[in-house]
């Protein structure tokens, strides 16, 4: 059988673009992450499914065998916040009009808008107009396979995202999406509704902000939201009751902004400064939903992981770590606190992992395969260890969406998403050989020039 | 920084949650006079105040010989510690929107307003809108987190605003912070301004008797549905109800007249007037209305309601019967309300105790915490300040500053804590050169 597999592993070649419907990896090493490494096993795939994983697992007939020889399997990575799938929201284009940054904006003329919203002409004038509201919105559909963003976030390894329609204060519903080369957007769609998301401003600061829309100050936007969710608890009364006996009462008002709320599971509250952390936990606490904080840029300080671990929810840590200035004013005087987040911003996966609080690491608009690599291996050389960054990448980001069933290690029964390496994952001269996105092979896109595609948030969630 | 703050706290941490004396010093109490003594403080209280006091045990000693105490000084009109915009400006009536939601403990303001003896402060939203947001009071308690900077059972207010600010919006050519895109917003006039306050508490009467109407088939074993919680209409009715205090902003004898007559149209009180700059003119009819106010000391002519302001208006208004309180609106002269006060003394000729009650027992009456804070008083809060010589000048500087009987102020290690602070600061800035060497040549280009 083993003097078989180079001459399987020729004829297989010529059929890698046909994807056969069994396939198997020899000799490899296997990072499942749901339990040990296997240090020389085999992974069997039918169907787009994990079928076998283990030492001594037979490769079934016929299947195209993989010599794993010298490689490393492990399970696919999982962006879990993203807007990759959904073309307008891709951060150059948003950022465009917008001082070259900033992922969305509350203004809804200058939103790329979904489809389904008309652009207001007046400004809202409180929180029965809805402003920036297309809760009912799901990624799902708005995902466009064409996005060219999907090859080159799989190229570095990411076979799975979790894409919001992050445009306004309730976007609508993030989704699970397998990044496969799909010709309609339902074939990638995993989980179609895992959580509403929520972006807030500042406001201008100061004291600014006379005559435009409601909302415009931060307190604007909390009222809001809480509005929402106040008018959400009573609406579902009223249904419920004209639901029992329409006659005799007034029907309720259908409302689709309280319908999209509803219908979400979860929220997703930003949360950088500590300061902003406490806020968001006792506003979802108050708000009587279960949460998951995403941002983190002060996740590193002491105060964080306490507050977090008492409240127990999930964080999604950007890795869009705070840099310093680009040419700097020699005169200004920095605070200490932007001084600590460059330098100790990414620090937090691993503060994070020895409080014990469930983390996932999200992009942050950033697309390009070297600089996810460089973001993850920062967090690394700040103390995170290797496998821990991994889990954050692929079985937490999938028990924080309730998908580790189908999905986030190398069990048998899971989607067949696995990334083949040479060479340990996040290492700077590791290459990665091929990506599986529900069986489906991908060879990682020739680099692409440097310097093109990134736009992340200053913010994360604070329109800018 | 905030490291630094917790270790000199933590140098500090023998006057936690201990007895504490206060010996020797020249003590201003306020309500009972000025005596040369000691405070005692147990448990965050003031328990004993005299020339001669009981000495606990296990007390620690603080001896203030030569110097001053003051009770803690609150500030009647603050927009520190506030997140985001102090203003929701895009609505003529933005009672949905809390300080307390966006209140940020990490603000800087706070330990400055501290250093300046400041321990209480309403924090209010700003004068963007006829009826503004919900304020809230906090304690400068710098170091802790939001929440328990808010003070424990004061009543929370709401913002009004009359005159210039409010109708700003409203002029198409814009004002201040008004955008060329953005619409004018009602109201453009004065009438306007008290066109939208009325509309308001019509709709307020009408939500109140909607709610009242269900509150009372509850209450004989019904099971009505309820009505529509509308966070614009609960604080008004809160208001109606005398469960929220009204603080308006204002500058004119006719506004403030208007302002009386339609709260007390709708049966509600105005608990302070701010600013209040031409209240000496209608002194009689605030005292009638037993409506405090609060005012700048000598701050004038910034805009065209603001010029007919005199320096004693503080003092005539005291005569007449106003509960008077000098306030900053500022983070800047926040940090030296002392020697607002002293103004009071130069102009009007008000005595030091009348003038020191106007940074502390008067805007506590105003903010219905008296009972707590705002005197030397044995059973009160132990928000104490201790000045290095005569707290009425400019010369006075805070040396410390309890509240509930913890020091967040202490001069002495905050000088000393500078040089390490400088330091490791200066050790960042190093690292981060170090990892970015200058590209090559190392000069920027020219042009």
């Amino acid at each position: 059988m083993g003097k078989l597999v180079p001459a399987l592993l020729l004829v297989c070649v010529g059929a890698i673009a046909e994807n056969p419907r069994t396939l198997a990896i020899r000799n490899a090493k296997i990072v499942t992450v749901s339990g040990p490494v296997i240090n020389k096993g085999t992974v069997v795939v039918r169907n787009g499914l994990i079928e076998a994983v283990g030492e001594n697992v037979a490769v079934p007939a016929g299947a195209w065998t993989i010599d794993g020889e010298g490689m490393t399997v492990y399970p696919g990575l999982i962006d879990s916040m993203s807007t990759v799938g959904i073309p307008s929201l891709s951060a150059p284009a948003a950022g465009a009009g917008r001082g070259g940054r900033g992922q969305t904006a509350a203004a809804p003329a200058t939103t790329p808008a979904p489809a389904t919203t008309a652009a207001p002409v007046t400004p809202a004038k409180g929180p029965e107009d809805r402003p920036a509201n297309t809760s009912w919105v799901l990624a799902a559909d708005e995902i466009e396979p064409s996005d060219r963003r999907i090859e080159s976030v799989r190229s570095a390894g990411f076979t799975t995202t979790v894409t919001f329609p992050a445009h306004g204060i309730f976007g609508g519903q993030g989704s699970v999406i397998d990044l496969v080369a799909a010709e309609r957007a339902g074939a990638m769609v995993v989980v179609p509704a895992v959580g509403q998301y929520l972006a807030v401003s500042r406001g201008g600061g100061g004291f600014g902000g006379f005559g435009a829309g409601f909302p415009n100050a931060l307190m604007g936007y909390i009222a809001y939201i809480r509005q929402i969710y106040l008018d959400a608890e009573h609406y579902k009364l009223l249904k419920e009751a004209y639901a029992r006996d329409p006659r005799g009462m007034e029907r309720p008002q259908y409302d689709r902004a309280l319908e999209g709320v509803l219908g979400s599971k979860r929220i997703l509250l930003p949360a950088n400064r500590v300061v902003e952390m406490d806020r968001m936990l006792r506003f979802a606490a108050e708000l009587k939903q279960p949460v998951i904080l995403y941002g983190m840029r002060e996740a590193y300080r002491p105060e964080a992981a306490p507050l977090l671990k008492k409240y127990g929810s999930p964080v999604l840590v950007s890795m869009h770590w705070s840099e310093p200035p680009r040419d700097p004013d020699p005169e200004a005087d920095r605070t200490m606190r932007s001084l600590e987040n460059i330098d100790l911003g990414p620090s937090a996966p691993a503060l994070l992992q020895k409080a014990g609080v469930p983390f996932a690491l999200y992009s942050d608009g950033m697309d390009q395969p070297r600089d996810l690599q460089r973001a993850v291996k920062k967090a690394i050389d700040a103390g995170l260890a290797r496998q821990d960054a991994i889990r954050a990448l692929t079985l937490t980001p999938a028990e924080i969406y309730g998908v580790a069933d189908r999905m986030g290690s190398i069990e048998a029964g899971k989607i067949a998403n696995l990334v083949v390496t040479k060479g340990d994952l996040f290492d700077d001269h590791t290459q990665i050989e091929m990506i599986f996105v529900d069986g489906k092979q991908y060879k990682p896109a020739a680099e692409p020039p440097a310097g093109g595609g990134r736009g992340a948030t200053e913010e994360p969630g604070v329109n800018q | 920084m905030k490291k630094f703050w917790i270790v000199a706290l933590a140098a500090l941490a023998p006057l936690y949650a201990e007895n504490i004396v206060i010996q020797n010093a020249t003590i201003m109490t306020v309500t009972k006079g000025t005596l040369q003594g000691s405070v005692v403080i147990k448990d965050g209280k003031i328990t004993e105040v005299g020339e001669k006091v009981m000495m606990p045990q296990n007390a620690t000693v603080i001896d203030a010989g030569g110097q001053y105490v003051i009770p803690g000084i609150i500030d009647c009109h603050s927009h520190i510690a506030v997140d985001g915009n102090v203003n929701e400006g895009s609505v003529s009536v933005s009672s949905m929107v809390d300080i307390k939601d966006v209140i940020n403990p990490e603000d800087i303001s706070i330990y400055r307003a501290l250093a300046g003896g400041v321990t209480t402060a309403n924090i209010l939203h700003g004068s963007a809108n006829p009826i503004g947001g919900q304020t809230i009071v906090l304690k400068m308690r710098w170091g802790r987190d939001a929440q328990s900077m808010i003070f424990e059972g004061a009543m929370p207010g709401i913002k009004f605003a009359l005159g210039e600010n409010p109708k700003r919006p409203g002029n198409p050519q814009g004002g201040r912070g008004a955008t060329q895109t953005a619409p004018a917003r009602y109201p453009a006039t004065r009438m306007g301004v008290e066109d939208t306050i009325r509309e308001a508490f019509n709709e307020a009467k009408a939500y109140k008797a909607q709610w009242d109407e269900y509150d009372a088939k509850v209450a004989h074993g019904e099971h009505p549905l309820p009505p529509r919680k509308d966070l614009k209409l609960e604080p008004l009715k809160e208001v109606l109800e005398g469960k929220r205090y009204v603080h308006a902003h204002c500058y004119r004898e006719d506004e403030i007249l208007m302002l009386l007559r339609v709260a007390d149209d709708y049966g509600f009180k105005i608990r302070t007037l701010q600013h209040v700059l031409e209240g000496y003119k209608v002194a009689k009819e605030i005292a009638a209305a037993g409506t405090g106010a609060s005012t700048f000391s000598d701050w004038w002519a910034f805009k065209i309601e603001a010029y007919d302001a005199i320096p004693f208006n503080a003092a005539i208004m005291q005569k007449k019967g106003v509960v008077v309180s000098l306030n900053s609106d500022d983070a800047e002269l926040m940090r030296h309300l002392n020697t607002e006060a002293g103004k009071a003394m130069k102009y009007g000729g008000l005595s030091e105790t009348d003038a020191l009650a106007m940074v502390t027992i008067n805007p506590a009456k105003q903010l219905g915490i008296e009972s707590r804070v705002g005197s030397i008083e044995a059973g009160k809060d132990a928000d104490l300040v201790i000045y290095d010589r005569y707290p009425l000048s400019d010369f006075a500087k805070v040396q410390k500053v309890l509240i509930d009987g913890r020091l967040y102020f202490d001069r002495d290690s905050d000088v000393s804590g500078r040089p390490a602070k400088a330091l490791e600061k200066q050790k960042l800035i190093d690292k981060e050169k170090q990892s970015q060497p200058r590209p090559a040549g190392g000069r920027r280009p020219v042009g």
